[in-house]
């Protein structure tokens, strides 16, 4: 790889998913699992029905447009791209061209890739519907209509990205701005995000600023996952670079391919010389209409705070570390939890040692979402207060938390039901102490002698005896003025 | 005694006044409807077991009318006159066919077209030809074919109609009755077939200016399903119509009027033409001034391709959704392109495929510009031009295609070319979205010809008032048809 560079463009399709309803008919715009539920005749396009745009859905878009710095058109158009498909029942997609102008057109966005900041430029973005969900089953095939119509943003980048780690990197930026944004839940288990991949590749020392350097463009078309954005990259610039070692990369042709999951390979899907001419054209059915310069900024003022905002403000404020806190902006849910633990009052490194190791450890390896998870901020809090309170030790407050996850019980009530209370007495501590000391002459000896670590082995018999609810650093005390005693 | 020749008015007077009911009034225009079946194959579907309607203070209530077979009617055959769509009955209203059963509005048929309202002729509808009740060897003209036919026939007072290119006046002419398409998106177009979204237009064909601003009223509004209406609760036609249109300004374009565009004319253009001028004379009488104007006449010569080449484009994508595996017969074949082929292979009649054709080239990567992109632009040059107009004068007035009604068969076509513009000019209403209305002026070798009336969007008014004002001097209002034969 160290003599070529890859040049990856990507084209990110993302569900809105927070409206009502889909983006041109009143249905329901809501993830069911009942085939054909939630769909209205325009849907299935029914001979007359006409679409009819939904406002929320061009807000969306439009401060989605104002994220990516993008440029807002005046008036909104939308067009038909034809081609027949059965899962397109209109025989056309309405979306959006990139003449007149899309929602959104030349913007740019700066993210994190593993601590170095990177930008990419955006060539637009686009407000469209998605097509149903088709099911090819041996000899006949089912189609879900649910999915026709919901309201897709596709965002087109340019190729500046320079490897799978920057790609998935942006992705995983985008997806936390979509689900920041009160956009979209963003879930590639839903389906609602979908990618497109545009690779090519040049000698490492070729300027990237001058499109005649530029390989030729391989498209790998609907790559469902950033795992297998990853992977799909990473095959295809191997697969590159071993065409243009033997010497055949400039006669590759530019083409579309197909990412095969199952064996981990792109494979070729039409030349370009076989694309499909969709025969793009106005929609007659939407009249254009103006986009108030008023309406864009009211959209602006109402952006809810971005991960890079909580991001700065989470090393800044709060002084965690910049890889804490990328880990807690990451996922909206989780940055939200966080959030309202800051609020309850606990102290900001607590609650991040908290979520960024036991909670976020516990939700993946169960393969849960934040949501799912028992332990509520204000559990939390009442757990973080019991160690700080010498309650209990951080031993139990780690097997306390575990306990209330299994048993779906509050920390406090659940403590008490095990018994679970520090001695930190000094009374009752002192005199399990000095009955341990009564009975070991010879350790004591030891000690003075000045094995200091004989301390331990003390400590280790406290414990034992109290079943580890003393406190250890007044134990180690008592220990030592008894100790000192004799 | 008959009542289905009358106009809405005398119907809801006489229903009002319990000189007849709902009932006989169905029986009279479903026995006319069978009758006139049998003469001129005007209905895809006659509804025998049609159920009277309350008769109220709305002058629509309780009385028979007729449905072009591309609207949408709920749980009632809908076929667009397609095989494609031979045995599909909606399960839905269009909005239209809504309001007017709010009306009380009784339907008593579903009328042939020419398929999905393409084609001018009556001749492409899948039950067969439809022939003009003044000479069965003649056209009706269309697509509204069999709605014109009916209302000629005095099957009922009005039908409804649709217009792409001059689906509702043209025919209308042909029959000897008035057909009237409003501002666009004065209707909703919500549950019409689609021909061509940007150019169709829902309207009504009557035998009055007066039944046809009733209809209208009662068919007119925004809806929340088509982005395209608007609102006119403000405008009602019928109660503000007048025959005071002293001072109104009319013109005529000289490129389309003067018989000395046309080298070679055949007699009965040149009858059409002199019938044309009586009647401007009549609209001067009637205190009116009206001007000649001269438009260029390239454009005018570019006119008909524009419409061919949007109008296409448009047709070929709005009937993409027509594959047969959602609703229409499903074809045959091996995979689903083979089934979809072979569906629209056998439900499309020839001149639909050569339009879907010429759709497809025209939006081509390669021929956009040339074709579809020069059309858009033509297309506004036009309507400039007509907006122009509308500066000076109210209303634009032009007679109706280039005579009466043609032979269905051995018609000789020397001089089509030369007068084309006359054929195809009444598309410049759709072009702009402008109120356009035709009404009878008289008759050539005893067949019936038109006269229309357009004006600038929101306008229909006036249109309508100077349409109702000549109309009461020319003593064709009302009629129905009597044979020529």
């Amino acid at each position: 790889m160290a003599k070529y560079k890859a040049c990856i463009g990507l084209e990110m399709h993302c569900e809105i998913s927070e409206t009502n309803t889909k983006v041109f008919s009143s249905a329901a715009n809501t993830y069911s699992d009942v085939p054909n539920s939630n769909i209205r005749p325009v849907d299935m396009a029914f001979p007359g029905t006409l679409p009819v745009v939904n406002k929320e859905a061009v807000r969306k878009s439009i401060m989605a447009s104002l994220i990516l710095g993008c440029k807002q058109p005046e008036y909104m158009y939308f067009e038909r791209k034809n081609y027949y498909y059965p899962d397109l029942p209109k025989g056309y997609q309405i979306t959006q061209e990139t003449k007149p102008i899309p929602v959104g057109i030349y913007g740019k966005l700066t993210f994190d890739c593993n601590g170095e900041q990177k930008t990419v430029r955006i060539n637009n973005l686009h407000l469209e519907e998605d097509a149903a969900s088709a099911d090819h089953t041996g000899s006949y095939s089912t189609i879900d209509y649910n999915r026709a119509g919901v309201p897709l943003l596709e965002l087109v980048t340019e190729p500046d990205l320079r490897s799978a780690e920057e790609a998935v990197n942006f992705l995983e930026t985008m997806r936390a701005i979509y689900q920041y944004a009160g956009i979209s839940e963003a879930d590639s288990k839903k389906g609602q995000i979908r990618c497109d991949v545009n690779v090519s590749i040049m000698d490492e020392d070729k300027d990237d600023t001058n499109l005649e350097n530029y390989g030729t463009k391989i498209e790998i078309k609907n790559v469902n996952s950033f795992g297998g954005v990853r992977d799909a990259i990473n095959y295809e610039i191997e697969r590159q670079i071993e065409l243009k070692e033997d010497g055949k990369y400039d006669e590759m042709e530019q083409q579309t391919r197909r990412w095969d999951e199952e064996s981990g390979t792109t494979i070729y899907m039409r030349s370009k010389v076989d694309a499909i001419d969709y025969k793009y054209f106005v929609e007659p059915n939407i009249p254009k209409f103006r986009i108030d310069p008023a309406w864009v900024e009211k959209i602006k003022s109402e952006i809810p705070e971005l991960p890079m905002e909580r991001l700065e403000k989470y090393q800044e404020q709060f002084g965690l570390s910049a890889y804490d806190a990328n880990i807690l902006v990451k996922e909206k849910e989780v940055s939200d939890y966080f959030e309202e633990c800051i609020k309850l009052g606990i102290d900001a490194k607590s609650a991040s040692n908290w979520i960024t190791t036991r909670i976020l450890g516990h939700i993946n390896k169960e393969n849960l979402q934040m949501r799912e998870i028992y332990i509520t901020p204000a559990m939390l809090k009442d757990l973080i207060e019991m160690v700080s309170s010498n309650q209990i030790s951080s031993k139990q407050a780690k097997d306390l938390f575990y306990k209330v996850l299994e048993d779906k019980k509050e920390p406090k009530v659940l403590a008490k039901e095990l018994g679970m209370e520090q001695i930190a007495s000094d009374e009752e501590l002192r005199s399990i102490i000095v009955k341990i000391l009564d009975a070991n002459e010879e350790n004591i000896k030891k000690y003075k002698e000045g094995r200091t670590n004989v301390l331990d082995y003390f400590v280790g018999q406290v414990m034992k005896e109290t079943r580890g609810k003393a406190n250890p650093a007044l134990t180690s005390s008592i220990l030592i003025e008894e100790i000192g005693k004799r | 005694m008959s009542y289905m020749d009358k106009g809405i008015k005398e119907l809801h007077e006489a229903l009002i006044n319990k000189k007849v009911t709902s009932r006989e009034l169905i029986e009279e225009s479903i026995r006319k409807s069978h009758e006139v079946q049998e003469k001129c194959n005007a209905f895809v579907t006659i509804l025998d077991d049609a159920k009277e309607q309350e008769v109220t203070d709305n002058l629509l209530s309780g009385i028979p009318f007729g449905m072009k077979d591309n609207y949408s009617t709920k749980g009632i055959l809908t076929t667009g006159s397609s095989n494609t769509l031979k045995d599909y009955v909606p399960f839905f209203d269009a909005t239209a066919v809504e309001k007017l059963k709010e009306a009380h509005a009784v339907m008593v048929n579903k009328t042939v077209m020419d398929e999905f309202g393409m084609g001018g002729s009556g001749i492409t509808g899948h039950t067969g030809i439809v022939r003009n009740p003044w000479d069965v060897t003649r056209m009706s003209a269309g697509s509204s074919a069999g709605s014109a036919v009916a209302v000629a026939s005095g099957v009922y007072p009005y039908a409804t109609g649709s217009d792409t290119g001059d689906s509702i006046r043209k025919p209308a002419a042909y029959c000897g009755i008035v057909g009237y398409k409003p501002t666009y998106g004065m209707i909703s177009r919500y549950g019409l077939f689609p021909f061509a979204s940007s150019l169709d237009h829902c309207g009504c064909l009557t035998r009055s200016v007066e039944d046809a601003a009733i209809v209208v009223d009662q068919m007119k509004g925004i809806d929340k399903n088509d982005m395209t209406t608007w609102d006119s609760k403000d405008i009602h036609l019928y109660e503000n119509l007048t025959k005071e249109v002293k001072g109104k300004k009319l013109c005529y374009i000289k490129e389309i009027c003067d018989i000395k565009n046309y080298p070679n004319p055949k007699e009965e253009l040149v009858l059409h033409l002199e019938n044309f001028m009586k009647t401007i004379e009549l609209c001067k009488n009637l205190g009116m001034d009206v001007e000649e104007v001269s438009v260029d006449q390239t454009l005018l010569d570019a006119e008909p391709s524009v419409y061919v080449v949007i109008s296409c484009a448009e047709a070929t994508s709005n009937m993409s959704n027509l594959t047969g595996f959602i609703f229409g017969p499903r074809g045959e074949g091996n995979t689903w392109m083979e089934m979809m082929k072979d569906y629209r292979t056998k439900g499309f009649c020839s001149l639909i495929k050569r339009r879907f054709i010429i759709g497809s080239y025209v939006l081509q990567k390669e021929n956009k510009d040339r074709y579809f992109h020069n059309a858009q632009r033509v297309r506004r040059l036009l309507v400039d031009t007509w907006k122009d107009l509308f500066k000076t004068y109210d209303a634009v007035i032009l007679p109706v295609g280039s005579g009466p009604a043609k032979k269905l068969e051995g018609e000789e076509k020397s001089s089509d070319r030369e007068s084309e513009i006359l054929e195809e000019h009444l598309q410049i209403g759709n072009f702009g979205g402008f109120p356009s209305i035709t009404i009878p002026n008289g008759f050539v070798h005893g067949l019936p010809v038109g006269v229309n009336i357009t004006g600038n969007c929101y306008d229909d008014q006036n249109v309508l008032n100077i349409a109702y004002a000549l109309e009461s001097e020319m003593g064709y209002k009302g009629q129905t048809v009597k044979e020529v034969k």
